[in-house]
């Protein structure tokens, strides 16, 4: 591709981005919406619901939910031959029980979910009326997908399901998160989560097991599935993302669970290191009273576009343009469902935000335009011409 | 079944709404346009930095960019020492000073002033009231309680009431009224104005009017402007004036007993004040406005006396600037 036209797509966004600042309210509304909604995984009907009527009203095609659950729209392009694909994940890290107030400052907002994914799925819905502000009318046709079921055991299941059943083939595709404005993925990485529960009968064992109960046994798994690092290239990790047990002070729990995630950019060392955590747990199992064992319930092929594809280079000048450093960072989101079937993507990041994943998540408001003239000018140069996986 | 239960029964039938009824945006900007209607959102405030902010931008991109409903949206404020006008303008709202509306008039500290400021400020010939402080804010605030206008001629004064059940047993729901209502309000309307227990929340702060009908009325510029709207509309009008709008559910942060002793003693002034003016009972005392509550800390009891006066500002239409100012010569 030309560097011309790499040029000529940012430059045309830049000029027009005041244009953007005339839906200021709207995209701030859908914020709000979008993150006043709980959407725990595998109950994003609501959201799935606001994103719908969204569709609706900016008049595009084919609106659809899934069996999987995920919403889609479809914005006809000019040549209806070639599709382009922009996703946002719709389930949140949070129960429907918690609070999703969003508070309204000057210059930002916060509330549970704010950025993971609710501005994403504001973005989403308010695509349409971006691009007809920008004058902007596609060549091809443009898919907005609200996937569901990302987290945890959801493993990417509306993604997955999208690229299985759809009978549109897919040119290219971007992801879009709410934070961090920079982020800029076009791999991901090899990996596998799974669960240890640990069960004791209640009685018996160590002086420790008498007074931890399961607690006990569960420490000394979590130390050696940690052995298991392997720090040389390419480097394997374990991470372990929580830990459950107990409901007081003076009572040994019965029941302790831990999970995890192993992760690496080598797909044969993810499985090694898996057969060695099923190995250390099987033994752990053995020589216990009670049952150690392990469920594995997630995993991800790894996959790389490669910096040098038209796609990242193009990103990265958009970014360039708007003054923001890029931050590279391989995804274990929808991207890894996509690279799976070797269509080009990136996930991009929206504005610039702080406390990810707390009660008090917050995103600066400015940020978004210039996250938003990045998604345009990417999306853009996306339509301008077709490119293969290789670049 | 006596003459006002069958009034009442036949007016809940008629005149209570549920805001889903007016889920099409569309339909309601057509019907707006068809009635000839301009339409004002007032949205008092003190001190409301936490939430201001999303009802604006809910409002304004739903209610005015999105689909052309409302013409205005104001927020007139009585002094916040906090950030609320400086982020409602961020995001949109005109921002008035109350003290700065009328200024020959002077300045009364309550929300009841700047209710009634805003008739003289604002442009439309319905305003809606909001008050500042919900938290789930939702475009149905303003549609459910303008809508009933649009549609029925007759009604003057819709009244919003929201779910808020004090229990529930075999599907019934109580009328979920706040607890100045159930002690209070709904015992005097009881004895002295038996329809007008048909609303559900007498109190709620979402109302919308026809301006004919506010201009027209005095405003106590405390606890008891609602109070006193509904007796006054009841008694020029009748209870058919009326609707109410079930909005469901709202969300707002609770005030202490010792804040609802207060705010009941401003609503029974305003109730006798109300009681005297119609002659409804004769010699009525001079009411004292002087509000009485103990404290108790250790062994060491103590009175809490606190001065709360419902004054009254005369009905806007008695303003020569008012009438200049709205052709209402």
């Amino acid at each position: 591709m030309a560097k011309e036209t790499e040029c000529g797509a940012t430059e045309a966004i830049l000029e027009k981005r005041e244009a953007l600042g005339r839906l200021r309210e709207i995209l701030f509304a859908n914020i709000v919406m979008a993150g006043e909604i709980p959407s725990p995984t595998g109950s994003e009907g609501e959201l799935t619901q606001l994103l719908s009527d969204r569709f609706t009203e900016c008049w595009l095609n084919d609106i659809s939910r899934d069996q999987a659950g995920n919403v889609a729209g479809v914005l006809p392009g000019k040549d209806s031959k070639r599709n382009l694909l922009v996703a946002a994940h719709v389930d949140k890290i949070w129960p429907e029980s918690d609070d999703h107030t969003v508070n309204v400052e000057v210059g930002k907002m916060s509330g549970r979910g704010i950025a993971d994914n609710g501005l994403g799925v504001a973005v989403l819905a308010t695509l349409p009326l971006i691009l007809k502000a920008l004058e902007i009318r596609l060549e091809s046709n443009l898919i907005l997908l609200g996937t569901t079921r990302s987290f945890g055991r959801g493993n990417l299941a509306g993604m997955r399901f999208f690229l299985e059943n759809t009978d549109r083939a897919i040119d290219s595709a971007l992801c879009v998160e709410g934070m961090n404005l920079g982020r800029l993925s076009y791999s991901s990485l090899g990996m596998a989560r799974g669960v240890v529960t640990v069960e004791w009968q209640g009685e018996g064992g160590s002086p420790d097991e008498r007074c931890s109960g399961a607690i006990a046994r569960l420490n000394q798994v979590v130390g050696r599935i940690l052995t298991l690092n392997r720090d040389e290239f390419p480097e394997t990790r374990i991470l372990i993302g929580s830990l459950e047990a107990g409901s007081g002070y003076n009572v040994p729990p019965g029941k302790a669970k831990v999970s995890f995630e192993i992760r690496s950019e080598d797909a044969g060392l993810v499985r090694r290191v898996e057969e060695e955590v099923a190995s250390l747990v099987h033994r752990a199992d053995a020589a216990y009273a009670g049952e150690v064992g392990v469920e594995m319930i997630a995993h991800r092929q790894p996959g790389d576009l490669g910096g040098d594809h038209p796609l990242v280079k193009q990103a990265r000048y958009a970014l360039d343009r708007l003054g923001i450093r890029p931050r590279v960072e391989p995804s274990i989101s929808e991207l890894a469902a996509l690279l799976d079937k070797r269509i080009p993507a990136l996930t991009l990041g929206i504005t610039k935000g702080e406390n990810r994943h707390t009660s008090d998540e917050m995103i600066h408001l400015e940020p978004i335009f210039d996250g938003l003239a990045q998604i345009v000018s990417v999306l853009q140069f996306m339509d301008s011409a077709g490119f293969g996986f290789e670049g | 079944m006596s003459e006002v239960d069958q009034k009442v029964a036949q007016w809940l039938q008629t005149n209570t709404f549920h805001h889903s009824e007016f889920w099409d945006m569309q339909e309601l900007v057509r019907a707006k346009q068809e009635a000839g209607v301009t339409i004002s959102l007032c949205i008092p405030t003190l001190n409301e930095e936490k939430t201001i902010g999303k009802e604006i931008i809910v409002f304004k991109s739903e209610l005015m960019d999105r689909y052309p409903f409302v013409d205005e949206i104001a927020v007139i404020d009585s002094g916040s020492s906090d950030d609320t006008l400086e982020i409602a303008a961020s995001y949109g709202a005109d921002t008035y000073l109350s003290a700065d509306i009328l200024p020959d008039h002077g300045f009364k500290s309550g929300k009841g002033e700047n209710l009634w400021k805003a008739i003289h400020q604002l442009k439309g010939n319905v305003i809606c009231y909001v008050d500042a402080d919900i938290k789930n804010i939702h475009p149905k605030f303003v549609t459910g309680l303008v809508a009933p206008l649009l549609y029925r001629p007759e009604i003057q004064y819709v009244k919003a009431f929201y779910d808020r059940p004090l229990a529930l047993s075999e599907g019934v729901r109580p009328s979920g009224g706040g607890r100045v209502t159930e002690i209070l309000v709904r015992p005097l309307f009881s004895v002295f104005f038996p329809e007008l227990t048909a609303l559900m929340q007498p109190l709620s702060g979402e109302y919308a009017v026809r301006r004919e009908i506010l201009e027209t009325l005095p405003f106590p510029i405390g606890y008891g402007v609602e109070t006193s709207h509904l007796i006054d509309v009841f008694q020029a009008h009748g209870l058919n004036a009326f609707a109410q709008t079930d909005l469901d559910r709202r969300v707002h942060r609770n005030q202490s007993t010792i804040d609802l002793g207060k705010m009941s003693f401003g609503i029974l002034q305003s109730f006798l004040n109300r009681l005297r003016h119609y002659d409804i009972v004769s010699e009525l005392p001079e009411v004292n406005g002087l509000f009485r509550q103990l404290q108790a800390e250790g062994r060491r009891y103590e009175m809490l006396n606190r001065e709360i006066v419902e004054e009254e500002r005369p009905p806007m239409i008695s303003l020569p600037e008012y009438r200049k100012r709205h052709g209402r010569n």
